[in-house]
């Protein structure tokens, strides 16, 4: 079992989930968190163009069986690099082992309660 | 609405309504009361387009909050200005065309009305009322196609719309030479603009969807509001607004204003109740958005009746409209198809229910007067003819000059985002601005 936590752009959060219900991944949990990353943004404030030092992205978090790992990565990479160029700071995939996992309503544990 | 006809029949003065200047000038005299109350009026249906921005901007998805909230503020600066520079004249200028549009070259630019005063009322203020309906028109389509227009397609289009749809519209129904106005034994009753905004609204919002589809991935992913909060401030800064958009519509201070005033609450109230049973009843739970969706279900329908009906009628208004609107927004989901704010199923049906059965709860007096501007009987019966024949003209050339307007305008703007643009979303790709969070956590 790995957890898989993906940084990704604020705006491209629908491409990726649609992407990944696609493959056939539709356990995810998402939240909003900001941070430094390579990507320098600029955007319009009061008329004037500013960079935020702290850029909002959306957080991945994605459970998955071992055999879904590549799965995941593909859909989310395919997804999240579309049409955006040369840009840079399109995110990360962070990919660590995963202890234990447990359905808290029928207390399976393992790779079934993924 | 019906500025220049009732109250010169009230003053015996037989003067043929068309020459407004002349009139005007003969009549110089400013009367306070009612200029003050058009003035607030004219606020009051200003703050409205906020209310609806609001109202249509909580209910999208966050990406698209700030691009929905613009569809309603640009209405503010495109409306004005076109209203300005021709609007005025096509809708309350003399017939040109055959009635198709009216034109008086002194309206063009306003420049003629500078010092012009009519029933007491500084023309200006008449014109800058009046405006408002055209901006809130528009606007109100934007639901229709929330989420998924192009910015710039969106501009051209109710530019056009404004021209082509809404001028003429509001030329036939409120202008005193206007065909639909003179129907009939004392014209089809519209006194706020059934017909002129929310049934126009409605079937060119529905017309809207079908031409530039569903949203992506509708219906199959829910796509939940981004702030009910705000949907609820902006419902009730529409119900506060309507004062001003019926009350108003008497054009004067007095008698008839309080009769709409009167009527308008009781209508939105019933309405707002209606739809807290009958969602109890069938859900299981009364939402605040439904009871959002009720005021605007019996403001909607007591808008044409407000200067006929009384406050039963207005109940019975009121409870009716949410009634079929529900049933109408059941169906929609069952048909599919994409109205996603429900313009259609809100102002569309609405608009249409208020307009058709206000001939049961007309009051006797304007019976009264209606048989004898035809010098005989007026019944329920013929007055729901002249109601039904101005319904079907405005749903058909709603429909058929939305459809041509959008068909052109097509071959030259996108009106369709791209699906790369809506999945990053309005806000992104067209404003380049979030609605929220813009200063992150620093």
């Amino acid at each position: 079992m790995k957890l898989i936590i993906a940084i990704i752009r604020e705006n491209q959060l629908d491409q990726v989930r649609e992407s990944l219900i696609q493959a056939g991944i539709s356990r995810i949990t998402v939240g909003n968190v900001s941070g430094h990353g390579r990507r320098v943004s600029e955007e319009v404030y009061r008329g004037q163009k500013v960079i935020p030092n702290l850029v909002s992205n959306i957080r991945l978090e994605i459970a998955v069986n071992d055999s879904f790992v590549q799965t995941t990565c593909n859909a989310i990479m395919d997804a999240a690099q579309a049409h955006d160029g040369d840009m840079i700071g399109s995110g990360k995939i962070f990919i660590t082992p995963l202890e234990e996992c447990i359905r808290i309503r029928t207390g399976e544990r393992g790779s079934d309660a993924i | 609405m019906k500025l220049f006809v009732r109250p010169i029949l009230l003053s015996g003065l037989a003067i043929i309504a068309s020459s407004t200047v002349a009139f005007a000038q003969e009549t110089s005299e400013i009367d306070s009361g009612a200029t003050a109350w058009m003035l607030t009026s004219t606020t009051l249906v200003l703050l409205m387009i906020p209310g609806l921005a609001m109202f249509y901007g909580g209910l999208v998805r966050t990406k698209n909050v700030l691009g929905t909230m613009m569809h309603s503020f640009t209405a503010m600066g495109i409306m004005t200005v076109l209203w300005v520079v021709c609007g005025y004249s096509m809708a309350f200028g003399e017939n040109v065309l055959g009635g198709w549009f009216g034109w008086n070259s002194d309206y063009v630019m306003l420049s003629g009305i500078d010092d012009s005063i009519i029933d007491g009322i500084p023309e200006y203020v008449f014109s800058m009322f009046q405006a408002k309906f055209a901006i809130i028109t528009p606007a109100l389509i934007a639901g229709a196609v929330a989420e998924r227009i192009t910015f710039k397609g969106y501009c051209f289009f109710i530019a056009l719309w404004g021209l082509i749809v809404y001028n003429p519209l509001c030329h036939w129904v409120w202008a005193s030479d206007g065909f639909l106005f003179n129907l009939g034994a004392n014209g089809a009753i519209d006194f706020a603009g059934g017909t002129v905004v929310h049934i126009s609204a409605g079937v060119s919002g529905l017309v809207a969807v079908l031409f530039i589809g569903a949203r992506k991935s509708h219906p199959h992913l829910p796509m939940q509001p981004n702030n009910l909060v705000m949907t609820m401030i902006g419902a009730g800064l529409l119900w506060v607004g309507w004062f001003g958009f019926n009350a108003g519509s008497s054009i004067s201070s007095g008698l008839s204003t309080a009769q709409a005033l009167t009527v308008t609450q009781i209508a939105a109230a019933a309405g707002a109740l209606t739809w807290l049973i009958v969602e109890g009843f069938h859900q299981g739970k009364a939402t605040a958005l439904g009871f959002a969706s009720g005021i605007l279900a019996g403001l909607v329908a007591i808008t044409p009746a407000a200067g006929v009906v009384q406050p039963g009628g207005a109940l019975v208004l009121g409870a009716l409209s949410t009634i079929v609107c529900y049933l109408a927004i059941i169906l929609k989901n069952k048909l599919g198809y994409d109205d996603t704010l429900d313009a259609f199923g809100i102002h569309g049906v609405g608009g249409i229910i208020g307009a058709i059965f206000l001939v049961f709860f007309i009051r006797e007096s304007w019976m009264a007067d209606a048989a004898t501007a035809v010098g005989g009987t007026w019944t329920v019966m013929q007055q729901l003819g002249v109601q039904l024949t101005a319904i079907v003209i405005a749903i058909v050339y709603a429909g058929v000059g939305t459809f041509v307007i959008l068909f052109v305008l097509n071959k030259f703007v996108k009106i369709r985002a791209t699906e790369e643009d809506e999945m990053k979303g309005l806000d992104n790709v067209y404003h380049g601005e979030k609605g929220y969070g813009m200063i992150t956590p620093n």
